[in-house]
């Protein structure tokens, strides 16, 4: 691993080539191993080429043409350190690992890095308080996590599956708007929606045991409703109760089914919200609680009429009894008063015309009387002798 | 680098030949999943094959082996699969019909079986499909409507289960349950019959209601009369002769004063009102 490091650093190296951000390149090796690779030409910089004599025994001084430069630090120190040893043992001439100061080669940093996420990533697990997640080694189901902090072996030799366990999930039947049609117990049809509040209650189960969870839910819900609503009359699906009633029962049912399949799902709980007649014949249900309606509206007409009508009588009945207690005590002058007072007023306001009996052949002046009428508003008619006889 | 190369070939080749045999010879088998390894065609042998209850964790899961190049594994479901029915029109015993709406839940129990027979899950709910529908036809049209609506359903779907279970065992499929999800009345004329009986039903209910409200109403106004009438004759018959006099006086006044249009009277002189202005009693 090392050694393929260094392999790459090389590559890199070289192909950084002359305008290698290392500054100084190790030149001095390179020429003393035959000047092979590029950077192995590479002249020294120009500041460590001071001009002198010639020195012999330093390295790196091939060339004959170029000024002798004397012995320093570097010289000194390029054969040892960490570097020496390693280029020694470590086979060809040419290869070796390069040099990394300060900044060095960010390669195995990188990779090291790569690493590291890769195993924090997949062998520290943060399970949040409403999740459960299951641990697979090689596909083979090893444990569940709970709640906190989890550590597995890293990917792909186990791998997590985090699922929250203690939401409610909400399955809406149906999906949309539309009608949906239902079969009662007798053969009517009623439209319904309802919602179907679950969740997981082993999170094995649910993950291994159906193929397709959501959807065995809806139609485990569709069956028993359907099978709930058929055992019911129109009339009872509408009222409260009965609803209640399928309520509990489709949620009994579905429960039974899905535990037979094992599928590790709970059933919280159904709630119908809408209970409605076709709306084909929604105006012949609606003209029922209107007839009710009517009907309850002319019992009050009629109740009506009978408050007035027995109010009336006894009003009546309270009057002639009091004017008929007078009568007793003093029938005639009674009698006589309630005779005067009748004329007077009904005489009082009308026309009158005389006629003496007796020997006077009488002239009864109709048109007289009429054209007397017509000069009022309405025409007048005439009446037979009146009064109390 | 060519000097690495050099030096460690035989181990690089070595390392990716093992690399190679080794991944092409191991399968890791899920939860979910049975595995049948086939040799040259044949199935040889199986990974995880179905077993009832046998909890997680003790599965014959995991990193598996196999022949390379000569054995192939196919991947088979492991878990409860659906099968969903085509909409099939249902003919009662009483000469109904009934739109139904089918599913079945299966698993693939002997994997060896069903790949010599079916070849994949796909092929299975193909094959089982058209027998589910006829199973159904046949079950539900013993049935009358009504029967095929209520509870008897239970029992049919049984019948139901335990048929379609015999024909999947040749697929080595293992039927758990066949439920009907939806029934409904065929579109056209059925339901606009079923919706024109509701709308009738209705119709009668409504009416119903409004005549038995007419008639409590006419009811209570009889009462009514007849008391009024009681109260009346109650008082007025202490004297009928006064009450006589009493009534006419009431109704001259409102006659000949509430009533409409002019009145004009004709008096004869001899009439009673007029004795006093005579003279007195002659």
């Amino acid at each position: 691993m090392e050694r393929l490091g260094g392999l790459i650093e090389r590559i890199a190296l070289a192909m950084a080539g002359k305008r290698s951000p290392w500054g100084k390149p190790p030149g001095g090796a390179g020429n003393e191993g035959g000047g092979e690779g590029e950077d192995g030409e590479t002249p020294p910089a120009s500041e460590d080429q001071p001009k002198g004599p010639r020195n012999p025994w330093l390295p790196g001084g091939g060339s004959e043409d170029r000024p002798r430069r004397s012995a320093n630090i570097e010289d000194i120190f390029k054969h040892r350190g960490p570097e020496g040893p390693r280029r020694a043992g470590g086979g060809g001439p040419n290869f070796r690992l390069p040099q990394r100061p300060g900044g060095g080669s960010w390669f195995p940093v990188a990779i090291g890095a790569i690493v590291l996420i890769w195993l924090g990533f997949t062998t520290i697990h943060q399970v949040a308080p409403r999740e459960q997640a299951i641990v697979t080694t090689l596909g083979k189901y090893s444990r569940t996590l709970n709640p906190g902090l989890n550590f597995t072996l890293p990917w792909p030799l186990q791998s997590v599956d985090v699922e929250n366990v203690s939401e409610i999930r909400l399955e809406r039947i149906p999906d949309g708007t539309e009608q949906k049609l239902i079969l009662t117990g007798d053969q009517n049809l009623v439209d319904l929606s309802y919602l179907i509040r679950w969740s997981i209650k082993d999170l094995k189960q649910f993950k291994f045991q159906l193929a397709l969870p959501e959807e065995t839910l809806r139609e485990v819900g569709e069956a028993a409703m359907r099978a709930s609503v058929a055992e019911h009359d129109l009339d009872r699906v509408l009222s409260g109760a009965g609803r209640a009633d399928i309520e509990q029962a489709v949620r009994t049912r579905m429960q039974a089914i899905l535990d037979g399949y094992r599928a590790g799902i709970v059933v919280q709980g159904i709630e119908i919200q809408k209970t409605d007649p076709p709306e084909q014949v929604v105006e012949a249900f609606k003209d029922v609680s209107a007839a009710q309606q009517d009907a309850n509206a002319a019992m009050n007409v009629a109740r009506t009429y009978e408050q007035q009508l027995l109010a009336k009588a006894q009003g009546d009945a309270a009057a002639f009894n009091k004017i008929y207690e007078e009568y007793r005590l003093a029938p005639e002058v009674t009698r006589r008063r309630l005779y005067y007072e009748t004329m007077e007023s009904v005489l009082g306001k009308t026309d009158k015309t005389i006629v003496e009996s007796g020997g006077v052949t009488p002239y009864l002046p109709l048109p007289e009387v009429r054209r007397r009428a017509e000069q009022s508003v309405t025409a007048a008619t005439p009446a037979s002798p009146g009064g109390g006889r | 680098m060519a000097d690495v190369w050099e030096t460690y070939k035989l181990t690089i080749i070595a390392l990716i030949a093992l690399a190679v045999a080794f991944f092409s010879s191991v399968i890791v088998v899920a939860e979910t999943q049975q595995a049948v390894v086939i040799r040259t065609g044949e199935p040889v042998r199986t990974y995880n094959r179905f077993q009832p209850n046998v909890p997680y964790g003790q599965t014959n899961t995991g990193l598996r082996f196999r022949i390379p190049f000569i054995e192939r594994v196919q991947m088979i479901d492991k878990r409860v699969l659906d099968l969903d029915m085509e909409r099939q029109e249902v003919l009662s015993s009483d000469q109904q019909r009934l739109q139904v709406d089918a599913y079945a839940r299966f698993r693939i129990i002997d994997p060896v079986t069903m790949v010599e027979n079916a070849g994949s899950e796909e092929n299975v709910v193909l094959q089982l499909q058209p027998i589910l529908g006829s199973v159904l036809r046949q079950e539900l049209g013993r049935r009358t409507f009504a029967s095929m609506l209520t509870a008897e359903r239970g029992e049919a779907m049984t019948n139901i289960r335990n048929t379609l279970d015999r024909q999947a065992r040749q697929y080595g499929a293992q039927v758990i349950d066949v439920r009907v999800k939806r029934a409904d009345l065929p579109e056209g004329t059925p339901l606009e019959a079923a919706f024109r009986r509701m709308d009738t039903d209705r119709k009668q209910e409504a009416e119903t209601i409004r005549a038995r409200g007419a008639r409590d109403a006419q009811i209570v106004r009889a009462n009514a009369e007849a008391e009024a009438a009681r109260i009346y004759s109650d008082a007025y018959g202490k004297n009928p002769e006064f009450y006589d006099f009493y009534r006419a006086m009431q109704s001259y006044r409102s006659t000949f004063m509430g009533g409409e249009g002019q009145s004009s009277f004709i008096l004869d002189s001899d009439s009673e009102y007029f004795r006093q202005f005579r003279g007195g009693n002659r």
